[in-house]
């Protein structure tokens, strides 16, 4: 066969990509280093968040990735343990109360659902939470997934529409004709096709470097604590914790940790996350998750009997202006990107898929990607690396 | 004894107590830190000392050695070399940029109240031992069916018989000394289910010259078994162990070399079954530290040390079971010689002709180690024994067919793609029960050889044991909820 | 002396020393747990500490090790005073929406 596009990553956006291309007629053939959801992708906590999203370009992609999560996935919901849990943020002041409540405002305009929560209403939603939390807000468009099993759903439904999936198959190297992508050099002999999509996520740069352009993608630790197994329901929803709302989103390279709290299908509680910019550093972190541990408790005071049977860690992909990179990449014609996602792939690669294949048939793509677009990124941002 | 101890060893069963007591004996300031609440390990497991009988170790083997042991780290103890910590766990060890390492523990039963949690060190020997290796099979979640190191500490630490009727089976000499323990204590042995051929390691001239002893040992338990009338079932397994509730009887069957089924099936009663396949290491804390390892012999992952029992990790020795699995006297051997080297190592007296005596008895046991896992191999065809329910990952309930599902539709190719999709090793035990045969079954689908990186991501755990949430925030003290969301922007961290 | 411990509504006896799994055993009870999703009956199975399929609540204290825990008199044994579980659901939608029904 030969290929119309090749993905590069077989994590959750690169699955998702391949999934809407074979549905739209493509002829697939995804590669990946290593093994399916092998990264980033394998390193969460499944969330598909709106809360937590500003009035803007990601939330309009937030919204819309929502819409494609239950609609046009809708289906294959019950395969990845989709769960529409929402979201509770919390607070611990009124003055953040208030910011909450501001948040909520814009928020609304831009079409998220949100309900104002009192403090005395806290606890009919999550019984465990501390008392000294003063309100909160609801958004019940938040859900959760197991984002490996999104990847390898969405893999294997692509492979009964044709694609080919090659595992521990590393790119190195790109087929050119001029400046134009003609298909990929790998460990296991070249691969040619009408384009290439980059998918690899934290490793994106890597890739788009091979291809002689530059996509400032940058790994971010992150660590996520994973408890005994506890009785169904004993917290409900994903509970967050927010106090400077508004304030700018941080490239802060020191440790920052905020508090995330949820229970998940195989009845452990997932407690993340933090954040560092670390490089690739694999090293357990005793700061890290005790702060994560200590934060928890904060919230939910009953978790400090509860055990952590294990903590895990990944490196979220991001980009200097924290938005995704989307499109077509003008610099090397039929090279194409979808990574840079950070925290956010998730929730994210259903509508980044769907958007990617629309784009790459001719049609007009049902988001504007221009926000999204690879060569957005001056010489200037550089000075990140 | 100085603040930081020159040296942390962790276990104190054969490797961790000679080497405690070779360590602190050599001039160096030495912490103990065990699981259990008296030293001895899983193979000196015996009763609560605080009440002991004169027949308590009965059928022990090298009990005088122990004995002396334990004597010398009382002393030592008294003496203020040794700090002995019972009944502590280590879940987290770090290493600092200086070198030295930070032990984070935790009590091993919340019963046993106040320990210490954090301790540091120059250096570290690790001496975790392991325990028995098990295969899944049809009907092994019934109760009634233990390991057999748990039917054997169960007896020799509990004076509990396990059952009336036992049929022990799997791989390995240690069958026998849980089957004449048993027997000695008055239970029916039904029978020994051996996979493999007889003795053989007897024959196998390096394994016979390389540890003399152990024939003897050998020939001793064959006579126990004769004496106790204990059936001894050669090249035969257990297919499938029946029941509704609880054990009620075993279908076994004659195998050929490579485990697969070679005669008709029969029924034999028992109440308790106990199995075992050899043993595995407990590799979580040096595979925390990022130590190299590799596969064994009899296919399980080791950590990889040299001559000294040094880790590719500066500072971390490793001696005993951990760097594969060798039995008491070897892991006596190693326990020693990695304290000498340490002592060397850090400018005290070492006997040099010491640590050459204990590298050859290293080497030789090592040898024999090598012959006896040749002769007592995991079949190669084990992973037929399973059926589509069969569960393999008891913690989370994960079957065998949910293991061909993840390989077969999702394209787990590997154990730790099968693990994320399917959730073995994902439970209470984090893997230390079904690794081994996770690994397995990953390479048997996918049609090739387990790898080490499939046993790695079974064996590697982030906490070495489940601990208190209020104790790892005690690694980030006092947090309020309002400093628990008061810090930063609350948004980027959606999954 | 003899230790009683109380289990399921009857007592168990302990010699001192014995472990909680071990009187269990002993007294032949050979289960006191059931799986979250199979709901099997779990009890002793590596007996030193490593499996955790012997896990016992112990004085209200949930998700012990029995073969670890040493028998004591009085000990109470089993679920009867099982901390974690969630209140019941206040039925008003407020928690979670419709994919939890």
């Amino acid at each position: 066969m030969t290929a119309d596009l090749v993905v590069v990553g077989a994590g959750v956006v690169g699955a998702a990509s391949a999934y809407f291309a074979s549905l739209a007629g493509v002829r697939v053939v995804v590669v990946d280093r290593g093994a399916i959801a092998g990264g980033t992708s394998s390193a969460g906590e499944g969330n598909l968040l709106v809360s937590d999203k500003e009035a803007g370009p990601e939330l309009d992609l937030a919204l819309y990735s929502q819409r494609v999560w239950r609609e046009e996935l809708a289906e294959h919901a019950h395969l990845w343990e989709f769960e529409a849990k929402g979201g509770l943020v919390v607070a611990a002041s009124e003055q953040s109360v208030a910011s909450l409540r501001a948040l909520a405002v814009q928020q609304r305009q831009g079409g998220v659902e949100v309900r104002d929560v009192t403090r005395t209403e806290l606890r009919d939603y999550e019984p465990h939470l501390s008392p000294e939390l003063v309100g909160g807000a609801f958004y019940p468009q938040d859900a959760q997934v197991q984002p490996m099993l999104v990847a390898a759903h969405l893999l294997r439904l692509a492979r009964e529409r044709g694609a080919q999936v090659r595992t521990r198959t590393e790119v190195t190297g790109f087929l050119r004709d001029g400046t134009r992508v003609t298909g990929v050099r790998t460990t296991d002999g070249d691969i040619p096709a009408g384009a290439v999509l980059n998918a690899s996520g934290t490793w994106a740069g890597d890739l788009a470097d091979l291809a002689g352009v530059r996509v400032p993608v940058l790994p971010r630790r992150g660590f996520v604590l994973v408890t005994q197994p506890m009785p169904p329901r004993t917290i409900r929803h994903k509970v967050y914790a927010a106090e400077y709302v508004g304030d700018v989103a941080s490239s802060d390279a020191a440790l920052q940790t905020s508090p995330v709290v949820e229970g998940t299908a195989g009845g452990t509680i997932l407690i993340g996350a933090s954040r560092e910019r670390v490089g690739f550093d694999r090293t357990v972190s005793g700061t890290a998750i005790g702060t994560l541990a200590a934060k928890a408790i904060a919230l939910f005071p009953i978790l400090r009997e509860v055990r952590a049977m294990r903590t895990y860690l990944g490196f979220r992909p991001y980009c200097p202006d924290h938005l995704p990179v989307i499109g077509p990449d003008p610099r090397a014609p039929d090279l194409w990107h979808a990574c840079g996602h950070e925290g956010a792939g998730v929730g994210l690669s259903a509508g980044t898929g769907r958007l990617i294949a629309q784009a790459f048939v001719g049609e007009r793509p049902d988001l504007d990607l221009t926000p999204f677009a690879p060569d957005r990124f001056g010489d200037a941002e550089e000075v990140l690396r | 004894m100085p603040h930081v101890p020159d040296v942390a060893v962790v276990g104190a069963g054969p490797a961790g107590l000679a080497a405690a007591v070779q360590a602190a004996e050599a001039g160096l300031g030495v912490a103990l830190i065990d699981t259990a609440g008296q030293p001895g390990g899983q193979y000196w497991r015996h009763y609560d000392e605080n009440h002991a009988r004169p027949n308590d170790p009965a059928g022990h083997h090298g009990w005088p050695a122990f004995t002396r042991l334990r004597d010398r780290m009382y002393a030592l103890r008294a003496a203020g070399r040794i700090r002995y910590l019972p009944g502590h766990q280590a879940w987290l060890i770090t290493r600092e940029e200086s070198g030295a390492f930070t032990l984070q523990m935790t009590a091993t039963t919340a019963a046993a109240g106040g320990t210490d949690r954090t301790l540091s060190a120059r250096a570290l020997i690790l001496c975790p031992g392991g325990y028995d290796r098990q295969l899944p099979l049809p009907g092994w979640d019934l109760p009634g069916v233990m390991t057999a190191g748990g039917v054997q500490a169960l007896l020799k630490g509990h004076r509990t018989p396990a059952g009336r009727r036992v049929v022990v089976a799997g791989t390995g000499p240690f069958l026998l000394p849980v089957a004449t323990g048993l027997a000695r204590a008055g239970v029916t042995v039904a029978a020994v289910v051996e996979a493999n051929g007889t003795l053989g390691w007897l024959r196998h001239p390096v394994g016979a010259i390389s540890a003399p002893g152990k024939g003897v040992e050998a020939l001793q338990y064959a006579a126990l078994m004769a004496r106790h009338r204990i059936p001894y079932r050669t090249r035969t397994v257990i297919r499938e162990i029946l029941g509704t509730d609880r054990v009620e009887a075993v279908r076994i069957a004659r195998v050929d070399r490579d485990g697969r089924p070679a005669g008709p099936d029969e029924e034999m009663a028992a109440d308790v079954v106990a199995l075992g396949w050899g043993f595995t290491p407990s590799l979580e804390l040096p595979l925390m530290l990022g130590a190299e390892t590799a596969q064994d012999v009899d296919g399980s992952l080791v950590v990889t040390v040299d001559d000294r029992q040094r880790s590719s990790v500066e500072g971390l020795y490793v001696a005993g079971e951990a760097t594969g699995v060798g039995g008491a006297a070897l892991a006596v051997h190693e326990g020693r010689l990695s304290a000498l080297a340490l002592a060397a190592e850090l400018g005290r007296p070492a006997d040099p002709a010491a640590m050459r005596r204990l590298r050859r008895a290293v080497r030789r046991g090592r040898r024999f180690a090598a012959a006896m896992h040749r002769t007592y191999p995991v079949p190669r065809a084990w992973p037929q024994w399973l059926s589509e329910t069969t569960p393999v990952c008891r913690c989370e309930e994960v079957s065998y067919g949910d293991l061909r599902r993840a390989h077969d539709d999702l394209g787990a190719e590997d154990a730790r793609t099968l693990k994320m999709f399917a959730r073995p090793g994902m439970g209470w035990c984090q893997g230390r029960v079904c690794g081994f045969a996770t690994a397995g079954i990953a390479a048997c689908l996918h049609g090739r050889e387990t790898t080490p990186e499939d046993l790695r991501s079974l064996a590697t755990r982030s906490l070495a044991v489940p601990v208190p949430l209020g104790e790892l925030a005690a690694l980030a003290e006092g947090t309020t909820p309002a400093e628990a969301t008061g810090t930063e922007w609350r948004g980027r961290d959606g999954d | 002396m003899t230790h009683q411990m109380t289990f399921r509504g009857g007592t168990v006896a302990a010699e001192p020393g014995q472990s909680v799994a071990a009187a269990l055993v002993a007294a032949g009870i050979l289960d006191w747990r059931t799986t979250r999703k199979g709901g099997r009956p779990r009890g002793l199975f590596c007996g030193i500490g490593v499996c955790f399929d012997c896990l016992i609540t112990v004085d209200g204290v949930p998700d012990q090790r029995a073969c670890l825990v040493t028998a004591a008199d009085g000990m109470r044994l089993g679920d009867d005073a099982e901390t974690g579980a969630a209140p019941e659901d206040l039925g008003d939608g407020r928690n979670g929406g419709a994919a939890r029904a």
